[in-house]
């Protein structure tokens, strides 16, 4: 494999001298072999492609009209032979293919954890991952160093060596999580939740930036990643820690507003249930999380009170959504029941009474222990770390 | 009047919605309005407008309307290329601190108008245009199934391009990419007319392409001539099968999950949002359910073409005839079962994402054998480089690469470090201009003669050719490239300068592209001017194989007088080898449909309401759907539905050819 890799990189390394091709020459193992998969594929299909071209080149010049030497068979048509040849050929590629990209996929899954640092170098135990909670926000990335108890926006390092774990989510729109000499890029995508493990080998500062274009500020969603050495890690902790501001739910408020071209800040605090909630979308207070109304669903729902949750749960920004047909969102405004066969309105339904921020207006707190809120989650996979 | 009043009158519409802060905009209003006005001119000083109404526009030949579908697509061409060179331009000057000259608000909607015009406005007609045209000749039958449908399913597809066109200068386009996913499309993020347009311009045209596509099946399927079974039918013609079964079973897919977002945009429902439980990632699993398929929908009739083509000019039987229909049907069958392979990137899990990448891989199996099988037909043949030709090999050589990169973005890890780079751009442009645009300008020029009677001029062709074929390796090999440097797509501004080499190259040969392009419109010019010297009488002006070559060119109204008996699959090859002679009298009274203006009148209100739901002007949809209803019941009172062309107009016409025959001789 190594040997077919250096053959692959040599015509390439010629071309490349000068320019930074990140993807062929990233910094971290989860790109390398990435990369190497690229390679690897390609080289197989060349087998076959390049043949192709050649003798469409070659056929094409010798069966030309003014060459009369070339043989000329109008009528043959067919040869079992050659169908046998031309079917199994890219059949036989591509079975290698396959069985590589099973493999690949699986050893590669973002979500799986780490099981080496680098090529024969197995990943220390006794140390654990660096958590990273990750935002997109509109148009800037906020990173939440839950262990740290720091955030910082449009900055992000981590130590060489050292396995990192992002959970990933967005405030308002999909943005895509990309930083090319670390690892492939995972979709930020509101109310869930994506994961990453990955691990920087190479101590630098590489680019980050969103791969999914999300609006206006997309070109500016750019952000720096370093990789440090643990005590420039340190450093970098302890400078964020003396940036003294504090990110809590109203600061959160103020920041996820749409901005360009935002600039590096630092808060030395953040709220430690802020990722929950954001995940959740229910940080502005007086909003129900989308964990409880899930628990509340999975229980059997409340009935007709459940009507009355409308408004709790109304997120997507600028304001209230307004439609054409009226300014305020709709919701059901009446059932019918076998008891009450002419309708029964939302206003014949008790009123909301204990407006409790995170429980929805109107509803009181289920009687049970709510599972760990973000199991619940669209595209959350059962934990495996917890 | 009060703002109520004037509300309730144009909806949202008002002076603020035309772009005039625009000055590239403005400009260009200042271009088509002008000529515009001096095509309207034109035609009214010439009095054309009567014969453009009764020859053309209200025609149900599939002939005309096929022609009809191909100068919409070159037309949208000219606009969606203009949107091209735009992003190329900017993209090479905003760098260092720079720019560029398209604002965010500017920039967002041409890569979007872009994409959906050149997909839905220039690849669907041209291909569809194509299939149109040659199809019905090629079974030996005298038009469509259903005549009148065709004519409406054209003029839905201009009423959805009408569509696109005006929101360039009355309000704006979406900024949202050209598959509009939510929660951005939904109207909590985008609460502009961009998306509005967006949806109804694809709705409209998608009702012109679900029924062309039912139109297409019942035609292949019932009106094929004595002889003809399935595996005697010319490989375009299966290959048309086969693209328009995927459009019947995709295109609805499209038509529901545009309705469910216009849903959320317009009563507040919650398919897409991201609260009250709305899936966002449901758009975009049910968009690609559609949007898959759409690739092979094009793709297909242009394999059609080059293995017409292939045949044709290595003046030899096709390789492999059995083997290219099932590779056909195999590729028609697992292009639904692929669609997650763009987005692999959501976090959908390992093995999941391995199943697609690799059902992605096993396509190229076929796609490959079929590859193979043009090359044997080249294989002791005698080749002739005409135009169609010289595409075609261009094709192969292009195509090969495309496919290769494609099935490398099929590996999932391989995925993760390209997806929605650059690289992948590259990607579809080498499989769509190399595969798609190529293969459509190989029929072009192919079938040419057969519509109009005459060649087109090689010179410009080679020009043209010449200038596409290197302005797309010259604009596409550094996209390539960049897409390994880490470059995603759609971006506005850069900041690393070290890149903006191999954005001036992209730039060069999208200028390149552009000479390629305006060469063609030359082509156009120059042979309309010398078709007395590129005539062809013999109406096989290629020796070709196929029975769209047996009638004259261009072919009679009623395409051949007497309907041939097929017993060979190139059917014409085998008549013209076994002495066939014209039937040179018994001629009959032909039965055919009659034209008529409902398709016209219909396809304008369903623009007009699309226009008022657009714009929120309530009125102008109901009124415009009220009378859709009634223009709708009403034809079905036209009693005037088809006529007889009398014999003695047979005869005459088929006189006529005789003399020109003889005369070729």
């Amino acid at each position: 494999m190594s040997r077919l890799k250096i053959l692959a990189l040599l015509p390439l390394a010629a071309a490349l001298s000068g320019c930074d091709y990140v993807v062929l020459a990233p910094a971290g193992d989860i790109a390398a072999q990435q990369r190497d998969l690229v390679i690897i594929s390609t080289v197989l299909m060349l087998l076959i492609v390049v043949p192709v071209m050649a003798l469409t080149v070659l056929f094409a010049w010798r069966y030309r009209q003014s060459n009369t030497s070339a043989r000329y068979e109008p009528e043959w048509d067919h040869s079992t032979k050659l169908e046998l040849v031309i079917w199994s050929a890219p059949l036989l590629i591509i079975v290698c293919l396959g069985a590589l990209t099973w493999m690949g996929t699986h050893l590669l899954d973002p979500y799986r954890t780490l099981g080496r640092i680098k090529a024969e170098h197995a990943v220390d135990q006794s140390r654990a991952p660096l958590e990273v909670d990750v935002v997109a926000l509109d148009w800037k990335w906020l990173f939440i160093y839950p262990d740290y108890g720091i955030a910082t926006v449009n900055d992000l390092a981590a130590p060489v060596d050292r396995p990192i774990t992002f959970r990933i989510t967005a405030s308002s729109v999909m943005n895509s999580f990309y930083i090319p000499a670390l690892a492939g890029q995972i979709y930020a995508m509101p109310g869930m939740e994506t994961k990453l493990h990955a691990v920087v080998n190479h101590a630098g500062t590489y680019k980050g930036f969103s791969a999914n274009y999300s609006g206006a500020g997309f070109s500016g969603m750019r952000f720096n990643f370093q990789g440090l050495d643990d005590k420039g890690f340190d450093a970098w902790v302890a400078q964020a820690k003396s940036a003294g501001g504090s990110l809590g739910r109203t600061e959160y408020l103020q920041l996820e507003k749409p901005s360009e071209n935002e600039p590096v800040r630092r808060y030395g605090t953040v709220d430690s249930d802020l990722y929950r909630l954001i995940l959740n979308m229910c940080v502005e207070t007086g909003k129900m999380c989308q964990s409880e109304m899930m628990a509340i669903d999975a229980k059997g729902g409340r009935g007709h009170e459940g009507l009355n949750n409308t408004l709790p749960l109304t997120y997507d920004k600028y304001a209230r959504r307004g439609t054409p047909l009226g300014p305020e969102p709709t919701f059901v405004a009446g059932t019918c029941t076998p008891d009450a066969p002419q309708g029964q309105t939302t206003a014949s339904i008790k009123a909301p009474i204990d407006i409790a921020p995170l429980t929805g207006a109107g509803l009181k707190r289920p009687t049970f222990t709510p599972l760990k809120s973000s199991s619940f989650f669209l595209g959350q996979r059962p934990k495996s770390d917890s | 009047m009060s703002p109520d009043l004037l509300k309730l009158i144009f909806g949202r519409l008002g002076f603020e919605s035309l772009p005039l802060h625009e000055p590239i905009v403005v400009g260009t209003f200042a271009v088509v309005a002008l000529g515009g006005a001096a095509l309207l001119g034109g035609l009214t000083y010439f009095r054309l407008w009567g014969y453009l109404w009764r020859e053309w526009f209200t025609t149900v030949d599939h002939k005309r309307i096929g022609i009809m579908y191909m100068i919409l697509g070159i037309v949208m061409l000219l606009r969606g290329f203009a949107d091209a060179l735009m992003m190329r331009g900017q993209q090479m000057l905003a760098f260092g601190g720079s720019e560029g000259y398209l604002n965010a608000h500017h920039y967002d909607q041409v890569f979007t108008a872009h994409g959906v015009i050149m997909i839905f406005f220039v690849a669907m007609p041209l291909v569809t245009g194509l299939m149109n045209y040659v199809v019905p000749l090629q079974i030996g039958a005298r038009d469509v199934s259903f005549p009148f449908l065709n004519n409406f399913s054209f003029w839905m597809t201009v009423g959805g391009a009408v569509l696109v066109m005006a929101s360039l200068f009355i309000g704006e386009f979406a900024r949202t990419g050209w598959l509009a996913y939510p929660p951005l499309s939904n109207i909590g993020y985008s609460p502009d007319v961009g998306v509005d347009y967006y949806i109804w311009a694809l709705q409209v045209a998608g009702v012109g392409t679900t029924l062309s596509g039912i139109n297409l099946i019942c035609t292949i399927v019932k009106l094929r001539c004595p002889g003809m079974t399935m595996m005697k039918m010319p490989v375009f013609t299966w290959t048309s099968l086969c693209t328009n079964i995927l459009i019947v079973a995709s295109f609805p897919v499209l038509t529901v999950v545009l309705a469910l977002l216009s849903l959320d945009r317009y009563v507040g429902t919650n398919f897409f949002t991201n609260d009250f439980g709305g899936s966002p990632m449901m758009y975009v699993n049910l968009i690609w359910i559609w949007g898959h398929p759409e690739v092979y929908i094009l793709v297909l009739p242009a394999f059609g073409i080059f293995s017409e083509v292939t045949s044709t000019f290595s003046g030899k039987r096709l390789f492999g005839y059995t083997s290219m229909v099932y590779a056909t049907v195999v590729i028609t069958i697992l292009s639904y079962l692929v669609w997650l392979h763009h987005f692999f990137t959501m976090g959908s899990g390992a093995s999941v994402n391995s199943f697609f990448g690799i059902t992605t891989m096993i396509i190229s199996i076929p796609t490959g054998a079929k590859m193979f099988n043009w090359l044997f037909t080249m294989y002791r043949g005698r080749i002739r480089y005409e135009l169609p030709m010289m595409w075609t090999i261009a094709f192969m050589l292009t195509f090969v690469v495309g496919g290769m990169t494609g099935v490398l973005l099929a590996v999932p890890p391989a995925d993760f470090v390209l997806h929605n780079s650059l690289f992948l751009i590259a990607h579809f442009h080498n499989v769509i201009i190399g595969g798609v645009v190529f293969g459509a300008f190989a029929g072009i020029n192919y079938w040419f003669p057969k519509a109009f009677g005459f060649k087109l001029d090689p010179f410009w062709g080679k020009m043209s050719f010449w200038f596409w074929v290197t302005g797309f390796y010259l604009a596409f090999m550094p996209l390539y490239v960049l897409g390994l440097m880490g470059v995603t797509r759609r971006l506005r501004v850069f900041d690393d300068p070290s890149l903006q080499i191999w954005f001036v190259i992209a730039a060069i040969g999208a200028l390149f592209v552009f000479i390629g392009i305006l060469s063609m419109l030359m082509q156009f010019a120059v042979s309309l001017l010398k078709r007395e010297q590129l005539k062809d009488v013999t109406g096989d002006p290629w020796d070709a194989r196929t029975l769209e070559w047996a009638t004259s060119s261009p072919p009679p109204d009623y395409n051949f007088a007497f309907t041939p008996v097929v017993h060979d699959n190139d059917a014409w090859w085998d008549m013209k080898k076994r002495g066939y002679q014209r039937p040179l009298t018994g001629f009959r009274p032909i039965h055919m449909p009659s034209s008529t203006g409902t398709g016209v009148i219909l396809a304008g209100l369903a623009t007009a309401m699309g226009f008022g739901l657009i714009w929120y002007i309530w009125w102008l949809a109901a009124v415009s759907f009220v009378a859709m209803l009634v223009v709708g019941i009403g034809h079905t009172f036209n009693y005037h539905r088809d006529f007889d062309i009398p014999a003695e107009d047979v005869i005459r016409t088929e006189d006529a050819r005789t003399k020109l025959l003889a005369g070729a001789k």
